[in-house]
């Protein structure tokens, strides 16, 4: 009998909770804000679906209702990615070592 | 075009890169890197998904489009936004999460042939389910958010709304879910699944409206969680390894933060989220103590005590990210270190209105990160500092946690700051904390009060120094 794929999928995601369980504990507690913009960030990868979506229009019709809805999640999601990712780098440049000078 | 297998590899290569991304923010100097290594799978995820459609038809303008559109609104926005405003930006990003999230799964019911799920009022019953899961995490996520975010704004009172009945209302309302999510799969309606988006939107909403302002770091990694399992949810729906394992990721890390922050407050997951705290008593417990006598200093009593330390810790609070006042903090802490008095900071896991909130604006003072320490690893130092510097926390410094069981805070892990010789406590009025408890510290013998904003004391302390 064969496995259906979704039990692939579940096994995927249950060693990635393990993943982000062990990951996110190493995470020193002064990045802890970082941690969060940028884990908003990269849980916009949702975009992939979106484009899927808007792109899912035929030739004489680009926009139907569920492309609409598609587009409209691009740039949600393109709000995010790029704000994401720029803030978070944004706040990482701020942190410095003390100067080594006394 | 590329074949199915090969964008899947693509995914999982994202994938991993996204691991490595949060596998850098264990500490600062890896950090960069890692966030580049985020960059990296996002471009890769986004290319592998144009090339996988492969037909560049006149949709492909509209996508870029609307990606530009997003990025350049998404860039402004990381450019301009003042540090003291992080929570209210992480509060937003995570609405629009969860409305992205909606907004997929909406368009996948609709149409669901484009993403391979069977045809309209026959899509495949697992897909369904995911569909439906990722539908509704993501309308909570977002009605949550938004009511985070008018919180944490200002927009809406911070104090808690509580009614009576709220929390049958919020039980049955959940029951409804899981109610409509059987008839939707059972009979495929599409009515169903607007029902379900309207449930799940209001029950976002009634979840949070009863949190209270201070309880915001539970709220924010809780919601933070929420759009990560609301990702994963359409990952599976969409059959998109990146996408699951993006989503396991994050719904994990913001479920350990919501650990870290509720053991930080001494409050069990569930007491925080049936919320309420703080709006009893406040005013019976504050009035009785209002009459003890405190001693309150000026900012040349302030100064002359601290001339004469020669160590100096400093506790910083929400009150300091309220009045700005983490610049004018950096200049007098570095005229001390002029004199040769050794500066420390001492961060509370709750102090601020997220994780890691007052990191991040010592930070952007230009403090140097090895300067900052976490609870436990600066609590014993307390005892060996000649002064504490108190700015704009309370609770977090409140003794009675520790000696006094009737204390609401009683348990709750705090800073030992009347260990030190003496204690300066800036804050603009006796009033007392989100808990609503005095904090006796106030009126100890080595405890001098600085009744002024936050910024204009620190700055005439310099002035003295």
């Amino acid at each position: 009998m064969e496995i259906d794929p979704f039990i692939f999928r579940l096994s995927i995601f249950i060693l990635s909770i393990f993943i982000g369980y062990y990951v996110v504990w190493s995470v020193t507690p002064s990045l802890h804000t970082p941690l969060m913009s940028v884990t908003n960030a990269i849980s916009s990868v949702i975009i992939v679906g979106a484009i899927i979506a808007g792109l899912a229009g035929n030739y004489d019709n680009i926009f139907n209702t569920s492309s609409i809805f598609g587009f409209l999640a691009i740039s949600l999601a393109a709000i995010n990615i790029f704000g994401g990712f720029l803030v978070t780098q944004r706040m990482l440049s701020m942190y410095k070592k003390k100067k080594k000078d006394k | 075009m590329i074949s199915a297998n090969l964008s899947a590899i693509f995914y999982l290569i994202s994938g991993v890169l996204f691991i490595l991304a949060l596998r850098g923010l264990s500490s600062p100097e890896t950090s960069r890197q890692g966030n580049f290594f985020g960059i990296l799978g996002m471009v890769i995820a986004i290319t592998v998904t144009f090339l996988s459609i492969g037909s560049f038809s006149s949709g492909f303008v509209y996508v870029l489009i609307f990606l530009l559109i997003g990025g350049l609104i998404g860039a402004f926005i990381a450019y301009k936004i003042p540090m003291t405003a992080m929570p209210e930006l992480v509060a937003g990003f995570h609405s629009l999460v969860g409305l992205a999230a909606v907004f997929v799964a909406i368009s996948a019911f609709l149409n669901p042939e484009a993403f391979n799920l069977g045809s309209p009022e026959n899509i495949k019953l697992g897909s369904l389910i995911e569909m439906s899961i990722g539908a509704a995490v993501g309308a909570i996520t977002f009605s949550g958010s938004i009511i985070a975010f008018l919180k944490l704004q200002g927009i809406m009172s911070g104090s808690p709304i509580t009614f009576k009945g709220q929390h049958p209302l919020n039980a049955l309302i959940l029951i409804s879910i899981v109610i409509v999510t059987y008839l939707l799969c059972s009979t495929q309606s599409a009515n169903f699944f607007w029902i379900l988006l309207a449930v799940s939107f209001l029950i976002g909403f009634l979840l949070i409206i009863p949190i209270g302002g201070a309880d915001m770091p539970v709220v924010i990694s809780m919601l933070n969680s929420y759009s990560g399992w609301a990702a994963a949810g359409i990952g599976f729906t969409l059959e998109n390894t990146a996408l699951i394992i993006t989503g396991a990721l994050v719904g994990s890390s913001g479920a350990i933060l919501s650990y870290i922050m509720c053991k930080g407050m001494n409050r069990s997951f569930f007491n925080v989220i049936l919320g309420g705290f703080g709006a009893t008593d406040q005013t019976s417990s504050s009035l009785s103590k209002e009459q003890k006598p405190v001693k309150n200093g000026n900012a040349e009593d302030a100064a002359f005590l601290m001339k004469n330390a020669s160590s100096v810790i400093i506790v910083p609070g929400y009150g300091m990210a309220v009045a700005q006042a983490q610049h004018a903090l950096r200049e007098m802490v570095d005229t001390l270190k002029k004199n040769d008095i050794k500066v420390s900071y001492a961060i509370h896991p709750v102090a601020g209105r997220m994780p890691g909130h007052m990191n991040v604006l010592l930070a952007e003072a230009n403090v140097p990160y090895d300067e900052v320490f976490e609870l436990e690893e600066i609590n014993n130092d307390f005892a060996n500092a000649d002064v504490a510097f108190v700015i704009g926390a309370n609770d977090v410094t409140n003794p009675a946690a520790k000696t006094d069981p009737q204390s609401p805070i009683y348990g709750m892990p705090v800073l030992d700051v009347e260990k030190c010789k003496s204690v300066l406590f800036v804050k603009r009025s006796l009033s007392p904390g989100y808990a609503g408890i005095d904090n006796d510290l106030f009126y100890k013998e080595n405890t001098l009060m600085l009744f002024a904003d936050a910024k204009k004391m620190t700055e005439d302390i310099t002035k003295n120094l």
